[in-house]
């Protein structure tokens, strides 16, 4: 039994089109159909936090999702906070500069969830960002070069760098 | 992991859903996700045809009346976290929401789905028991109401048929006054309780308890209402002397061990949390008395 269906989805601005099976999760349409491969796939059932994306700008497991259910709805990735040709957008600076990743495997999903985060609360504590990331799994960094990352960026997004 | 193949509807209507039911046997209904995406990831369900309820407009709704809210079933967790008349006259249900999985789960989590997936450890559901909420079930005949307390048939198994479907939640608001307290134990933030109390009182001008409710979760194969331990409540003076007697009933609940813990862990983990929570909801009240 393979059933398909055409889909329309907007990713990262762009709107493509895809004939897709209705079995097929949308963390795979990303990274098999359009070739997107930044979000990553850890557990594939709602644990890890790394395949982490928007979803009509609000955070979702793209690996609890179907790829039908993004019909006519907009998705944005790692791959879409900073052209290819352009410099590395604020947070995923501030992660350059504080060490806060080291294999790479979660951060794409620790960014996506900061960017939605950081983005509907620009003023928050320590403790705040430590369980807004609380549901992605970090096995290198010990999570607090990641804290700290973040805070780099919520102190300069209100102008005053540290 | 992928899921199995089946067949995929996503109807826009609740009759059009119901229909879908009776006509597909070893249909599985698609709310949020969060739970049932997993199981299909991993195979542990394997239904013929996935029904897909996040079409259906209609069913994602708060509404206030004067004496309860009305939740659609499609209602996202993340929409009831930041309802402003929820916060402020059903307090104890954002106390609990903020423990329910995690911030990108929430966003797609829906209230109907964490209610039918039953897990004796989901927050909603010890939040529905303690508030005496009413299920509101439709089937081919119509609509009927069950109470939550009557909802569980089982472990993990709601009492509706095969073709009906739970479209909304009725949460009875309680006086300005209340105080509550939602508290759980869990290894990590965001995942399941191994042992949750929500309480619920409210105390007179002499500072006796006027009205309690008590649930616990994560124990039992099903949340539990403490009766017992309400009737031992109402008429007394609030204190900690008193709440250290009640929250003793919690030794005779049936728990056994289980891959995480030894048996009557959790017993003793929902003494110690009833006591807390008792605690903490007696303080709210008498401070929103007294302002
Ligand atoms: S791959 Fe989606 S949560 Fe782990
Ligand atoms: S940097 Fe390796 S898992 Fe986070």
């Amino acid at each position: 039994m393979t059933v398909t269906r055409k889909i329309a989805v907007t990713v990262n601005g762009l709107r493509r089109e895809a004939e897709v099976p209705v079995r097929l999760t949308l963390a795979d349409l990303l990274r098999k159909k359009f070739e997107l491969t930044g979000t990553h796939l850890g557990c594939e059932h709602g644990v890890c936090g790394a395949c982490t994306v928007l979803f009509d700008g609000v955070s979702v497991r793209a690996c609890l999702m179907l790829a039908v259910q993004a019909d006519n709805h907009a998705i944005e990735t790692v791959e879409g906070l900073a052209a290819a040709d352009a410099p590395l957008n604020d947070l995923q600076q501030a992660f350059s500069d504080k060490h806060a990743l080291q294999c790479g495997f979660c951060t794409p999903g620790i960014l996506m969830t900061l960017t939605e985060f950081l983005r509907d609360n620009p003023v928050v504590s320590e403790e705040d960002i430590k369980i807004a990331i609380s549901g992605n799994i970090c096995r290198c960094t010990g999570y607090q070069p990641i804290v700290e990352a973040a805070m780099q960026v919520v102190k300069a997004r209100q102008g005053n760098p540290s | 992991m992928k899921p199995p193949a089946f067949h995929y509807f996503d109807p826009t209507t609740v009759a059009e859903a119901i229909g879908l039911l009776q006509h597909n046997e070893n249909a599985k209904i698609l709310a949020g996700g969060q739970s049932l995406m997993p199981m299909l990831n991993m195979r542990f369900v394997q239904p013929d045809a996935l029904i897909d309820l996040n079409r259906i407009k209609d069913l994602s709704f708060i509404r206030r009346g004067t004496d309860t809210f009305e939740i659609g079933a499609m209602t996202r967790q993340r929409d009831i976290e930041f309802s402003p008349e929820i916060r402020a006259d059903c307090p104890i249900v954002i106390e609990a929401i903020e423990n329910v999985g995690h911030r990108q789960t929430r966003n797609r989590g829906t209230i109907g789905g964490s209610l039918c997936h039953l897990d004796p450890a989901a927050e909603l559901v010890t939040i529905a028991g303690v508030l005496d909420g009413t299920v509101e079930v439709t089937g081919p005949e119509g609509r009927r109401d069950i109470h939550f307390l009557a909802f569980p048939a089982g472990y993990m198994t709601p009492a509706i048929e095969m073709n009906e479907l739970v479209t909304g939640i009725r949460l009875p608001i309680w006086s300005k006054t209340h105080g509550y307290a939602f508290i759980e134990c869990a290894r990590r933030h965001g995942d399941f309780a191994l042992a949750s109390v929500a309480a619920l009182i409210e105390v007179d001008a002499e500072g006796r308890i006027a009205r309690a409710a008590v649930a616990v979760g994560g124990v039992a194969s099903v949340p539990l209402r403490m009766s017992e331990m309400e009737a031992g409540l109402v008429g007394q003076a609030a204190g900690d002397d008193l709440f250290k007697k009640v929250s003793r009933i919690c030794e005779t609940i049936e728990s056994a061990a289980d891959a995480h813990v030894p048996a009557g862990y959790r017993r003793h983990l929902a003494g110690v949390l009833s006591f807390r929570a008792l605690r903490l909801a007696s303080m709210r009240a008498q401070k929103r008395r007294a302002s």
